[in-house]
This record gives C-alpha cells, sequence and structure tokens, in this order.
C-alpha cells in the first residue's frame, strides 16, 4: 500500500481536492484514430474533452445509447501512457458482445464515444512506485500492463533504470497476441525483459515457451520473492487465479500481487 | 448480463462505487465481515446483473457489498462489511 503520511500533517487544513469534482461525468470523446492491432482487437485513439490525466492501470467506462434509448456500458482499459494527450483503449471484439462488436466494426475516425473516467486506484503503477515490475497477461489481459510498460518506457532513463522490467505474455497463437511487434521492439535485457507463451499454435520456427504458464514458468520468469517484485497480473478470471495463487506459492506477499480479472464467468 | 465482456472483479465496479460514494474506491480497504479478510476493494470479485452488482469476498465467497440500482436511488446491503477504509488522497 502507499507510504503512510509521516508524523506532522500539514494536509489536514486543506483537504486536497485531488478530486475536485468526486462524481464522474460523462464526456463525449471524439475517435481521432483506430489502429488495428488484430483480426480481433482495434485501437481506438480517443480525444477527451478535459481529461484529467490518468495513472498507468486505469480504465474508463463506455456507454453506447440506442435510439430507443437502451444502454448498454462496459469498462476498457486504458493502453496509453498518463504521458500522451489523447486516450488509447484496445478493444477485442467479441461476436457476441453487445458494444465490441460496435468499437471495433463500426467506428471510426471523427466519430463521438460517451466515456466517463478515468477510474480506478488499485491496479495502478508508476515510475516512483518502483519495482522490480513482474507483468503477466493472458489475451486482451495485456492492455492495462502496456499502459504500465510504455508509462516505464517514458520515463528518464536514470528513473527507468531503477525498475527493470519482466513481461509474460500468454496468447494462444501469434495472431491473437496484441501488441507483439511493439513488445519485441521494447524489448532490451536486463532491463526489460519480455517474455511469450502460445498456449494453441506457435509461429514457425518458435523456440520459446509453448504451454500455459504455470509454476515452472513463473519461477524461471520472476525475481525471486526476496526481490520484492510488483507483480499486476491481468486476464481472464481463471488465468488470473491460477497466476496469483501460483505467485503466492512461490513466496510472492499477496499484497504485491495485484489481480485484474476480465470474463467470462466461471 | 454475463458477457465475456464483463470484467469480474471490483476494479469494475469503479464506476458505480465513484457514483455511489463520491470517491475512487478500487484502492480503498474491505474488511469482510464473514472471515474478517482485509483486502482492497479492486480485489473483490465482482458478480455484476442488470440490476446492479455484488462484490464477494476472494477468500470466502462472502457477499461483502451488494448495491442496486433502482430508479432515483441506489439500494446498498452492507451485512457482509465490518469496515471500510477509504483513502481520501489517490
Amino acid at each position: 500500500m502507499a507510504a503512510g503520511t509521516p508524523g506532522v500533517n500539514s494536509d489536514i487544513k486543506a483537504i486536497p481536492e485531488a478530486e475536485a469534482s468526486p462524481r464522474l461525468e460523462w464526456r463525449v470523446a471524439r475517435v481521432v484514430a483506430v489502429r488495428d492491432e488484430t483480426t480481433r482487437a482495434r485501437t481506438l485513439v480517443l480525444d477527451v474533452p478535459h481529461w484529467p490525466g490518468h495513472r498507468a492501470g486505469q480504465h474508463v467506462d463506455v456507454r453506447l445509447v440506442a435510439e430507443d434509448g437502451y444502454q448498454a456500458q462496459r469498462s476498457y482499459s486504458i493502453a496509453s501512457p498518463p504521458e500522451d494527450a489523447t486516450v488509447a483503449l484496445t478493444v477485442e471484439r467479441l461476436d457476441d458482445g453487445e458494444v465490441s462488436p460496435y468499437l471495433v466494426g463500426e467506428l471510426r475516425p471523427g466519430d463521438g464515444l460517451e466515456v466517463r473516467g478515468p477510474i480506478g486506484g488499485y491496479f495502478v503503477w508508476q515510475v516512483a512506485a518502483g519495482g522490480p515490475l513482474l507483468l503477466v497477461g493472458g489475451g486482451s489481459g495485456i492492455v492495462p500492463l502496456m499502459a504500465m510498460l510504455r508509462h516505464h518506457g517514458r520515463a528518464d532513463a536514470s528513473a527507468r533504470a531503477t525498475v527493470p522490467v519482466r513481461v509474460l505474455y500468454s496468447a494462444r497463437t501469434l495472431e491473437d497476441m496484441i501488441y507483439h511487434v511493439e513488445l519485441e521492439q521494447l524489448a532490451a535485457p536486463p532491463l526489460l525483459d519480455v517474455v511469450l507463451t502460445f498456449t494453441r499454435n506457435a509461429p514457425p520456427g518458435w523456440t520459446g515457451y509453448r504451454r500455459r504458464i504455470d509454476r515452472a514458468m513463473l519461477e524461471a520468469v520472476s525475481w525471486s520473492p526476496s526481490a520484492g517484485p510488483h507483480a499486476y497480473v491481468c486476464g481472464p478470471t481463471p488465468f488470473v487465479e491460477s497466476v496469483a495463487t501460483l505467485l503466492v506459492e512461490l513466496g510472492h506477499a499477496p499484497s504485491l500481487v495485484w489481480t485484474e480479472r476480465f470474463g467470462p464467468t466461471g | 448480463m454475463q458477457t465475456e465482456e464483463m470484467r469480474l472483479d471490483g476494479n469494475a465496479a469503479g464506476g458505480i462505487l465513484r457514483d455511489v460514494f463520491t470517491h475512487e474506491m478500487t484502492a480503498a480497504l474491505a474488511t469482510c465481515a464473514g472471515c474478517g479478510a482485509l483486502g482492497p476493494v479492486g480485489a473483490l470479485l465482482e458478480y455484476g446483473h442488470r440490476m446492479g452488482i455484488v462484490l464477494r469476498c476472494p477468500q470466502c465467497d462472502t457477499p461483502v457489498l451488494r448495491i442496486v440500482i433502482l430508479p432515483g436511488h441506489f439500494r446498498l446491503d452492507c451485512s457482509g462489511l465490518l469496515r471500510l477504509t477509504i483513502p481520501t488522497k489517490p
């Protein structure tokens, strides 16, 4: 948890209105660009009026309103770092979904989209929080981790050098792997290691992991618990349950394992 | 409404919680009345439904917080919640 406020608390007089407008307002964002990440996932770059800024790991709520007034609302992680002026969401299309087919298939640059946020203060990381940083993602669970990784990449070299990062990313196939080109470009061992595993089909000539993340893989990729890595785990519910449980079994402190689960329901 | 798009933990409930409490709540610490487990609201398990949300304890499955959204008001059932510590700074 965050460091406690030391002894004398000079903040008491002026309660800092960090959230000056605590009620979250819906705002109409404008789509400034769209970018296909995979055949099923697309990044929407949004210009959000009066965006207050965000922290890596936070999300926004997106609301679609049909002509008859029917509303559908979903949460999507922010993929862009706090340093960007725009807000990027990467959305994976689920064919039976109400919202994602529209966002991935229909929305065009210039269109408006109702959003509110940023939301979340638990699954967040910033360079000042330190590390080492272990990011474990399954499928589209890589999205909020990517915001952390991009934020790390924007920090000045001396700050970055104090926080080594290891990414362990599991996807079914290379075609399902969001950001894999950028991940390969970002990789710069030993400061930033990217380890991929394919659970269904690995690309031709692949010599790396080709199985679900298990205890041996986590032990090989992660730092030892004594190094006190900050572990962020995001993905489908069973993936997160499994990885978080394994990390704790390996001796990592539960308070240093942050989790975020995506559907489907069990 | 259990579509695959629903994010199933307390982080996704951040928007509704913010409506109810007018504070960022996922980093708030909740103590479960069922088993005494203490943890961030963001780590509770969320079960969404048409009428609102249920946040359950990941240790013992007790419904820690239930929020029902009704026309004109929210209804909270906090019987599974022993204590809630809400940070006033992000």
